[in-house]
This record gives C-alpha cells, structure tokens and sequence, in this order.
C-alpha cells in the first residue's frame, strides 16, 4: 500500500524527524510506501500532490494542528501522536493497513465493523483508538492557533499607534496624545482622503504622527476578526476561515470584543467542520468549498452574532453604565476597584468600553485634573495599563511559563501596557483566559483602588504614560501602576505553574496510549 | 559551520547521576564548549521540554532537547551512562544520552543538521555503533561522518 503522513512536536527539532523515518523504515520493512512531510523547525517541504492522490491511506503522527489539512479530503485517517510513531512504527503501519482495509470493506469510519476478516483488522484499529486529547487541552489547541495569528497583528498597530503617540508628544507643544486622536477619523475613508489632500504636509511631524498613528488603527481592527478566523481554522482548517473573520468583524460591530470573538470563532469552526461533513451528491461536491460551505456558514454565523449575541451587549453595556452612574457618589476606592475589574477582564470588549465611555463621559463636567472625574479618569487609565505591562513582566520573570510568540508578544507589550493600549494583553488573555483574566482582573482592582485612594487625577482620555506630564499626583498615578503591575504578573506566575499540571497530565495520557 | 559535534562535548564515562544530573553534565559541557550561554536557563528551558513529554527513546536513548534563547549554535553533547537512567521510555532506561541544543531563532540550515541527526537515531546499527566507540573521540567521529543533511 501506499501511505502520505505528517509529523510534527512541539519543539520541532527531533520527535518530527524520528517520526518520520521510523515510518518510512518501518513501512519499507513491512513493503508499504510511506512518504512523510515532516513540519518542523527546519521548515517542511509539501508532499507532492500526485503522492496524496495515489496514496490508500494518511497518517497524523502529529502533535501540533495537522498544516493543510483540505488535502487529504476523502482519505482514511489515522491520528496518533507523534510519540507513538517513534517508539512503535511497525505498530502504527500496521494500524494504518487495517484501517485501508476496514475502509475498503465498506465499514464507515468508526462504526461497528460486520464480517469477519475485516473485523479483525477494525477491531485492531478500535483497540488502539486515536490519541485521546481532553477537551481542555483541545479547547487551548484552538485558541493558541487563533492568538498565533493574531499576535502580528497586535504588535504592528500596538507598536504603530505607540508610535503615533510618541512622534505627537514631540509634534504638539501640549496634549500631544490628545490633538493626533482628533486631527481626522481614520476610519471615515473620505475625511482621510480629503485630510491627505489638504491637511496632509510632508514636513510636519504631526501629519506623520496622525497617519502612523491610524495605520496601527487600521492593524488593530483586524485583531478580533483574525482570532475569530484562526481558531474556526484550527478546528475545521480552510473552511472555517470566511465564516470566522466575518463572525469576528461583525463580534466587533456589535461590542462584544474579544471573548466575543472567541465565541464566533468556535461557532464559526465546528459550523464549517459540520457541514464539510454533509454527505452530498457527486454533482454538488465541488462546489461545497465555494459556495455552499461559505454561504451557509457566514450566514448562520452572521445571524447569530446579530440576534443573540448582539442584544445582551447592549442590555450590559446600559444596565452597567446607569449603575456605574448610581455609584459614582459612594465609595471612591470601592469604585477604583470596580472600574479595574471591569477595564482588565475583556480588554477592550463590552466591560471595559463601559468603564471607558464612563470615564470620558465624565471628563466633560472635569476643569481640573483634581476634580473627582479626572480621578475616574486615571483610575481607568492606570488600570488599563496594567494588563499588557504584567503580562511583559511575567514573560521575562518566567520565560519558560510562556510560548516563543507569547515571549515576543511580551517584548511589545511594554511599549503597548506604557500607551494604554490594554488589547496588549489579548494574546495572552485569549490563550489561557481562565487563568490569566483573573490575574489582569486583581491587578487592575489594586491599581484602580490605589489610584482613587491616591486621588491622582488627569483630563486626558488616553496616551498612558505619555501623558504623566498631565497627571495630577503622576509618581503617585505610577506607583499604582506599579503595585498592580506587580500583583498582576505575580497571579499570573502562580495560575500558570498550576497550568502546567495539566500539561503533565496530557502527558500521561500520551503515555499510557503508548503503552 | 560550526561543527555540530567535537570530542570535547562527549562524556563516556558518566556514571552515579540522575536524570537532571546527566543533563547537567552535558548542559556543563556545551557551556565550557561556549555555545550555551546560561546553563541555569537551558536547563529550564530543557526542562519544561522534558515536562511536555517524556524523551525517552526505543533502545536506551534519552533525547533531552530545547530551542533556547541561551543556544548560540546548534549543538549535540553526548553521554554514555555506566549504568541505565530512567528517561521516560517505555522499554527501559537509557544508556545513551543525546542533548540537543538550538537556537531559539536558528536558520533553515541549521536546523536541517538536526533533523538529520534525529532521522539517523532511529537506525539500530547508528546507535550501536556509538555503543561501540571507544572514545570521545570515536563518537564525535562517528557523528560528524554520518550526519548530513539530506
């Protein structure tokens, strides 16, 4: 028989290689050909595909997300771990021959197999079934797919609008963080255009920090859309990419952020995974990719992010801002610590647009940068500074707790957390949310607790540590920072070695499969 | 291209180390050889590798590896244990240690070496030819001969 497989670990630097000759040497030895494209570090060289269409069966001896998946449509799969290619390869050829046997005797994958010579090989298959992953660590596979793609995207428009602040700092005698944010709204295609036409000026530094700044607005818009496309393609490959950017764009129109776009991501992927499953007649199976799959996937996605996750936003979102109203005359620590908890658990989704708009919409009645708005003010903007800046914290106290991307998305997320950019933290919050957004969620509490007790205050609506300079009390405005920054990156540390319990566990199970 | 392998990153006698002991005394090596730059941080990089999934190998072979930021250039230490480690494997402890060390951001090129040292392991007669080798010498030999990139 002829077999395509893939392989491809974690580090991607051995178990891929060993994999992979184990299964050519033990196919050779068996009489079978197997060619294998091995995805690892040193890049992978496709299989060719005239080999994927001879070939009688696939092999997954792969532990990461299987690259270009679509090819193999049709074929038989096996899916072991790569652990279990390299240290019983005779085992997994022999499997993979029952499985082309089992399949070419009419059994459909994974039911009962009937008759007798072919049971025996699909009892074999059953016996030793495909390694089992838990759900959780399934969950995280997806996830981690769609922050890998998203991450580029967060550190060019982070890095850009950062950018943009700093070159405003320079280019405007006061508020220079302020006046770039006003000069034309980038997002409205003919004012830029006509901004471009007659306001823009080579020479001036305030033109170019305008533009520097909306090109990493621009960036920034595609963030909740990629993670929503790249995690329905780590669940059901190509499909699931149209119906997951359009489920994450309209996840953003609708408020819902990026936990929003999570949702429409999984809702996005295994809608596209169900239907590429449909048995369908000969005639419509060409154009179940083109047309049938993406129309009927962005439709349903597009309807439920309209109807049912839309409406619950807007009833948060009002029923928090009226009773953030009702609270304002309380409690100023309390309410320090109820708008640090609400800017650091979705970064920029629905809770925290309301602890913003709350604050700026305070700024209005605010002269001075004592008066009790601008205190909101900076408690909301100290307490969004946190998440990014304890995230980069912990990267580089514990590397090791952290992937390479998170490691470099750590690096940014400096320059992001001193800008006030909270969606710093995004690709570190959507990887691993119930561990981390607990940790931002404390943090931002001591910052905007600390911040409120201190009584800093600042009339600017963003530029983080840009505008220090602005700040009422601004040593006493960092130190909360500081304090929560710390707090923060602490929690993370602690929930993440937790974390690697589990990984341990996902481990074992390997183990006792290889067994 | 630095070589991959020299005499001096081969240890034939190591004997009355564990697990983290023997990946010490390689680790020790690659740092005296100058290519890991931190042996405190390799070590946990190597480390939360190991914690991922054991590597322990078919035919006594323990395969410690990272991709480090402490990696200056690709490298392999080799060890051979007087008496069997358990690293993991289900047939047995190893007596034949390998650590593999890459750098975090190495090229294509040199990672290519590597893949083809990993492909060569598979192959009984390759590691019993080590087995045999008398000396550091003969193994760093043996290593330099056999691996090529494909």
């Amino acid at each position: 028989m002829k077999f395509v497989a893939v392989s491809s670990c974690p580090t991607g630097i051995a178990h891929t290689y060993m994999a992979a000759e184990a299964l050519e040497q033990a196919g050779k030895a068996a009489g079978h050909e197997v060619h294998v494209e091995t995805q690892g570090a040193a890049g992978s060289v496709r299989l060719e595909p005239d080999l994927i269409t001879q070939a009688d069966g696939v092999i997954y001896a792969a532990d990461l997300d299987v690259q270009g998946k679509e090819r193999f449509a049709g074929k038989p799969v096996l899916d072991v771990g790569v652990k279990k290619a390299v240290h019983d390869a005779p085992g997994v050829i022999a499997q993979a021959v029952a499985m082309v046997e089992a399949a070419r005797a009419g059994a459909p994958a994974g039911a009962a197999p009937a008759g007798a010579a072919p049971a025996a090989a699909a009892t074999r298959v059953a016996a030793a079934p495909p390694r089992k992953v838990g759900v959780g660590t399934q969950i995280r596979k997806y996830l981690m797919t769609g922050v890998s793609y998203m991450i580029p995207f967060v550190s060019a428009g982070g890095i850009l609008i950062a950018i943009g602040f700093l070159l405003a700092t320079l280019a405007w005698d006061t508020n220079g963080a302020i006046e770039v944010t006003k000069v034309v709204n980038g997002f409205d295609g003919g004012a830029l255009v006509t901004w471009i036409g007659d306001g823009f000026s080579v020479t001036s530094l305030q033109s170019w920090a305008v533009l520097i700044f909306w090109i990493g607005k621009w960036s920034f818009s595609f963030l909740v859309p990629a993670l929503s496309a790249y995690i329905a393609y780590g669940i059901a490959d190509r499909p699931g990419i149209v119906p997951g950017f359009v489920g994450g764009y309209a996840a953003g129109l609708v408020g819902a952020g990026f936990l929003g776009g999570i949702v429409t991501g999984f809702l996005a992927g295994f809608l596209a995974l169900w239907i590429s499953r449909w048995k369908v007649p000969k005639g419509v199976r060409g154009v179940m990719p083109v047309v049938v799959i993406p129309v009927i996937s962005v439709l349903v996605v597009g309807l439920v992010t309209a109807l049912i996750i839309g409406p619950p936003m807007k009833a948060v979102n009002d029923g928090l801002t009226s009773w953030l109203n009702g609270l304002s005359g309380s409690n100023a620590v309390l309410l320090g610590v109820i708008l640090g908890l609400m800017m650091c658990f979705d970064l920029g989704g629905p809770l925290n647009k309301v602890a913003y708009v709350f604050a700026t919409a305070g700024l209005a009645n605010a002269t001075l940068s004592s008066d009790a708005p601008a205190k909101i003010m900076a408690a909301v903007m100290a307490a969004g500074m946190v998440p990014p800046l304890a995230a980069a914290l912990a990267t580089v106290v514990r590397p090791r707790l952290f992937t390479e991307g998170e490691r470099e998305a750590g690096k940014s997320a400096w320059l992001l957390g001193l800008s006030f950019i909270s969606e710093g933290a995004i690709p570190f919050a959507a990887a691993d949310p119930l561990r981390l957004i607990p940790s931002f969620m404390a943090g931002g509490a001591v910052t905007g607790a600390l911040s409120m007790a201190f009584g800093a205050g600042v009339l600017a609506p963003h530029g983080g540590f840009w505008v220090t300079p602005l700040v009422y009390q601004p040593f006493l405005f960092l130190l909360a920072i500081l304090a929560g920054m710390v707090v923060s990156a602490a929690l993370m540390i602690v929930f993440k070695g937790i974390g690697h319990g589990s990984d341990a566990e996902v481990a074992g199970e390997a183990e006792l499969v290889t067994v | 291209m630095t070589a991959l392998i020299t005499a001096d990153l081969v240890d034939v006698g190591i004997a009355g180390l564990d697990r983290d002991g023997v990946t010490r005394r390689l680790i020790d090596l690659l740092v005296a050889a100058g290519r890991v730059t931190d042996a405190d941080g390799f070590q946990a990089d190597v480390r939360a590798r190991e914690a991922q999934m054991a590597t322990g190998m078919p035919g006594g072979i323990g395969l410690p590896h990272a991709r480090s930021d402490y990696v200056t250039v690709p490298s392999l230490a080799v060890g051979k244990l007087a008496q069997g480690v358990d690293w993991g494997a289900p047939d047995g402890p190893a007596t034949l240690v390998f650590l593999i060390a890459a750098p975090a951001s190495g090229d294509a090129d040199h990672l290519k070496i590597l893949a083809a040292l990993a492909r060569r392991l598979v192959h009984p007669e390759f590691r019993q030819s080590l087995l045999d080798a008398p000396d550091a010498a003969g193994v760093a030999e043996i290593i330099t001969r056999e691996v090529v990139p494909a």
